[in-house]
C-alpha cells in the first residue's frame, strides 16, 4: 500500500493532512497557488500606514457581498413593495436592521477605503512605470464600483433614491442627438418607475458585483506580477541576494497578514461605532429625504448625492451649461487614468519629489474635500464662485502636470529602502 | 499532398471563423438590448390624459400627471399676460427656438390659448420640479422677482410661460407637452391634433 506521496508524507511526519494536500496537489495548484500569492510573495519590507488599504477594500468587498445577499432575501425590487421591504427588514426581520445598516455604512466605508489607496498611489507614484496597467484595472473597479453604489441608491426607493436616479440619468440626455432616446432605454419608461428600478435591482445584484470580483482577481494578478510599490519607490526586484530574493523583500505571508490584521482590528472598532452610534452619519451616509417614499411629483427641497459623488457632482453644478457640465464631470473622473502618462517625473515617491508636485498634489487634495463638501451645500452665489475656483485647481494637477513634473526640482533615490527596525 | 501547412489557408479560416463570430454576436446583442427599450405595457401607460380646467381660477395652477411627469396647468391672468412682452431681453431663448414644444405653442404666450399655459413641470437642467413663485417681488427668487418658477435644486429661474432666464444652469425653456382642448373646459394631454 501507499503511493509516493503519502509514502513522503509518512516520513516527514505530515500524517493525513499532508497525504490530502498532495493528493490534491496533483489534481489542482493548491500548495502552488498559496506560495505564489501569499508566502512567497515578497513584498517590500518599508511599506507603512497607506497601504492598509488595498487588503481593506478587499475586506469590505467582502462585508458588502455577505450582507448584501442576505439583504436580497427579503427586499422586494418593485415601485409597490421595495420602501416597504427595506421598513420590514428594518423593524421585524430578526437583525434586519444590522444587516442593513451594515451594507449602508459598508458602501461609504467602501469609498473612503478606496479613496486613501488612490491618494496612497498618488503619493507614491504607484501608477508610473511598470504599474501602468494594474492602476487602469484598479481605475476600471472604482467606475463599477461608482456604478454599483448607483444603482444600489435607488433600491430604498426613497425620495431621494428617486430624485438622485432622476438627476443622474438625465446628464446622458446632455449627450447631442441621442441624448434623449439614450435616457428613454436606460430607463425603460419614460421616467424613473417600476422598470428602472427592477433593471437596476438586477444590475446591482448579479452584473456589476460579477464584473467587480473579476477586475480585483485582475488587479492582484497584475500586482503580484509587477509586484508592490513602497513609499520609497524603489524597485525591490533590482536588488536581489544571492538566492535570488530581493533583500528588501519579505513574504507577504506572515508579515503582511498580520499588519493587515491589524487594520481589519481597527477598520471594525471604527465601523462598529458607525453602525451602532450614528447609522445616518448625520445624513451623510443615509440622507434624511430618503425616509420618505419616492414621489414622482414632489422634488426634495434640496438634491444632493451620497458624499461620495459629491466632488463632482460640485463640478457639474459650478459650470453654467449643462452639456459641458456633464462632459467637465466625467473629465474629472476619467482623467485619473492618464495619470502615468501625463506624470513626466523621474521618481515616484513624495519623499523624492520637488516642491512643485508636493504644491499642486496638496492644492488637488485640499480642492477634492472643498468640492466635496461644496456638494453637499445649496448652491448660493458665493458656493457657486467658490466651486469654479476649485474646479480649475482640481483640474490644473492633471492637466499641468506634464509641465511641472518635467521641470521640477527632485532628490536622488536610494538604491534601496529606508527601513529602521524596531 | 503535401504535409506542410497552408498559413494561408489557415489564416482565411481563422478570419472567416472570427468574422462571423462576430456578426452573430453582434444579431443575437439586438434583442438584449432592445428589452430594455419601454414594453408595450409601458408605452400604454403613457397615454394621454384629460383634465376639467373649468373650475380652475384665474392665477392658480393644478398639477396632473402624465407619464410620471408632473403636468403644470396655470390659468393666466390678464396682468401676468401683460408682464410677458418686457421679460424678453432676460431671456435666454425668449422666442422658443431651442426650446421643445408643439409647433403652436412656439409664441410669447407658448400656448394654444394665451389664458391656460400647459408646461412639463421638469426643470431643463437635470430633471428636478420647479416651484411656483407668481407672487411678484418674492425675495426668495430675486428682488426684482416678477413671477415665474424657480428650480430648488440648482437656482434656474423660468418666466410665466416657463422661458428660461440667462445666466443660470438650466439650458432650454421648460418643455410644453401635446395637447388639445377637447371642449372649451376640457383639455386632453399627451395628443395634439395632429397625432390624437
Amino acid at each position: 500500500m501507499g503511493t509516493a506521496t503519502e509514502k513522503v508524507a509518512a516520513r516527514t511526519g505530515g500524517g493525513r493532512l499532508a497525504a490530502l494536500t498532495g493528493w490534491i496537489d496533483e489534481r489542482f495548484p493548491m500548495t502552488k497557488l498559496w506560495k505564489e500569492q501569499v508566502s512567497e510573495y515578497y513584498a517590500p519590507k518599508n511599506m507603512n500606514f497607506w497601504y492598509f488599504f488595498g487588503s481593506l477594500a478587499l475586506f469590505v468587498l467582502v462585508i458588502q457581498f455577505v450582507t448584501g445577499i442576505f439583504l436580497t432575501m427579503n427586499y422586494k425590487p418593485s415601485a409597490a413593495d421595495a420602501f416597504g421591504s427595506v421598513e420590514y427588514i428594518m423593524r421585524d426581520v430578526e437583525w434586519g436592521w444590522l444587516i442593513r445598516y451594515m451594507h449602508s455604512t459598508g458602501a461609504s466605508a467602501f469609498f473612503v477605503v478606496v479613496y486613501l489607496h488612490m491618494f496612497r498611489a498618488l503619493l507614491y507614484g504607484s501608477y508610473q512605470k511598470p504599474r501602468e496597467l494594474l492602476w487602469i484595472i484598479g481605475m476600471l473597479i472604482y467606475f463599477a464600483l461608482m456604478a454599483e453604489a448607483f444603482f444600489g441608491y435607488l433600491l430604498p426607493w426613497g425620495n431621494m433614491s428617486y430624485w438622485g436616479a432622476q438627476v443622474i440619468v438625465s446628464l446622458f440626455g446632455a449627450i447631442p442627438v441621442v441624448g434623449d432616446s439614450l435616457t428613454e432605454w436606460i430607463r425603460g419608461d419614460f421616467y424613473i418607475s417600476d422598470v428602472t428600478l427592477n433593471r437596476f435591482f438586477a444590475l446591482h445584484v448579479v452584473a456589476i458585483p460579477l464584473v467587480l470580483v473579476f477586475l480585483v482577481v485582475a488587479h492582484l494578478m497584475a500586482l503580484h506580477e509587477v509586484g508592490s510599490n513602497n513609499p520609497d519607490g524603489v524597485e525591490i526586484k533590482k536588488v536581489k541576494g544571492p538566492d535570488g530574493l530581493p533583500l528588501d523583500g519579505i513574504p507577504f505571508h506572515p508579515y503582511y497578514t498580520v499588519k493587515d490584521l491589524i487594520g481589519v482590528g481597527v477598520f471594525l472598532i471604527l465601523f462598529s461605532l458607525v453602525i451602532f452610534f450614528a447609522p445616518t452619519m448625520g445624513g451623510y451616509f443615509l440622507e434624511h429625504a430618503n425616509f420618505d417614499p419616492a414621489n414622482p411629483l414632489q422634488t426634495p427641497p434640496h438634491i444632493a448625492p451620497v458624499w461620495y459623488f459629491t466632488p463632482f457632482y460640485a463640478i457639474l453644478r459650478a459650470v453654467p451649461s449643462k452639456g459641458l457640465g456633464a462632459a467637465l464631470m466625467g473629465l474629472a473622473v476619467v482623467l485619473f487614468v492618464f495619470l502615468p502618462w501625463l506624470d513626466r517625473g523621474k521618481v515616484k515617491s513624495i519623499r523624492y519629489r520637488g516642491p512643485l508636485f508636493k504644491f499642486f498634489l496638496y492644492s488637488f487634495a485640499i480642492s477634492f474635500l472643498v468640492l466635496g463638501w461644496l456638494g453637499l451645500q445649496p448652491p448660493t452665489p458665493l458656493f457657486t464662485n467658490l466651486a469654479r475656483f476649485f474646479t480649475v485647481v482640481y483640474f490644473a494637477f492633471f492637466l499641468l502636470m506634464p509641465w511641472y513634473t518635467s521641470i521640477d526640482k527632485t532628490k536622488p533615490v536610494p538604491t534601496r529602502v529606508t527601513y529602521h527596525a524596531h | 499532398m503535401t504535409e506542410e501547412v497552408d498559413t494561408g489557408r489557415r489564416h482565411f479560416l481563422t478570419v472567416a471563423t472570427v468574422a462571423a463570430g462576430a456578426v452573430g454576436a453582434a444579431f443575437v446583442a439586438v434583442p438584449f438590448l432592445a428589452s430594455w427599450k419601454p414594453s408595450a405595457r409601458a408605452k400604454a401607460m403613457g397615454a394621454p390624459v384629460e383634465l376639467d380646467i373649468g373650475k380652475l381660477e384665474p392665477g392658480a395652477m393644478v398639477k396632473v400627471e402624465w407619464r410620471g411627469k408632473a403636468i403644470f396647468v396655470v390659468h393666466r391672468t390678464p396682468d401676468m399676460l401683460a408682464k410677458l412682452p418686457a421679460m424678453g431681453s432676460s431671456l435666454r431663448d425668449p422666442d422658443s427656438n431651442e426650446s421643445e414644444q408643439p409647433e403652436f405653442a412656439k409664441n410669447e404666450a407658448r400656448a394654444l390659448k394665451p389664458e391656460y399655459l400647459v408646461l412639463v413641470g421638469v426643470c431643463t437642467h437635470l430633471g428636478c420640479a420647479p416651484l411656483e413663485k407668481f407672487t411678484p417681488g418674492d425675495v426668495t427668487v430675486a428682488a426684482d422677482w416678477q413671477g415665474g418658477f424657480f428650480c430648488p435644486c440648482h437656482g434656474s429661474k423660468f418666466d410665466l410661460s416657463g422661458r428660461v432666464f440667462k445666466d443660470v444652469p438650466a439650458p432650454t425653456n421648460l418643455p410644453v407637452p401635446p395637447y388639445q382642448f377637447v371642449s372649451d373646459t376640457r383639455i386632453l394631454i399627451g395628443a395634439d391634433k395632429g397625432n390624437a
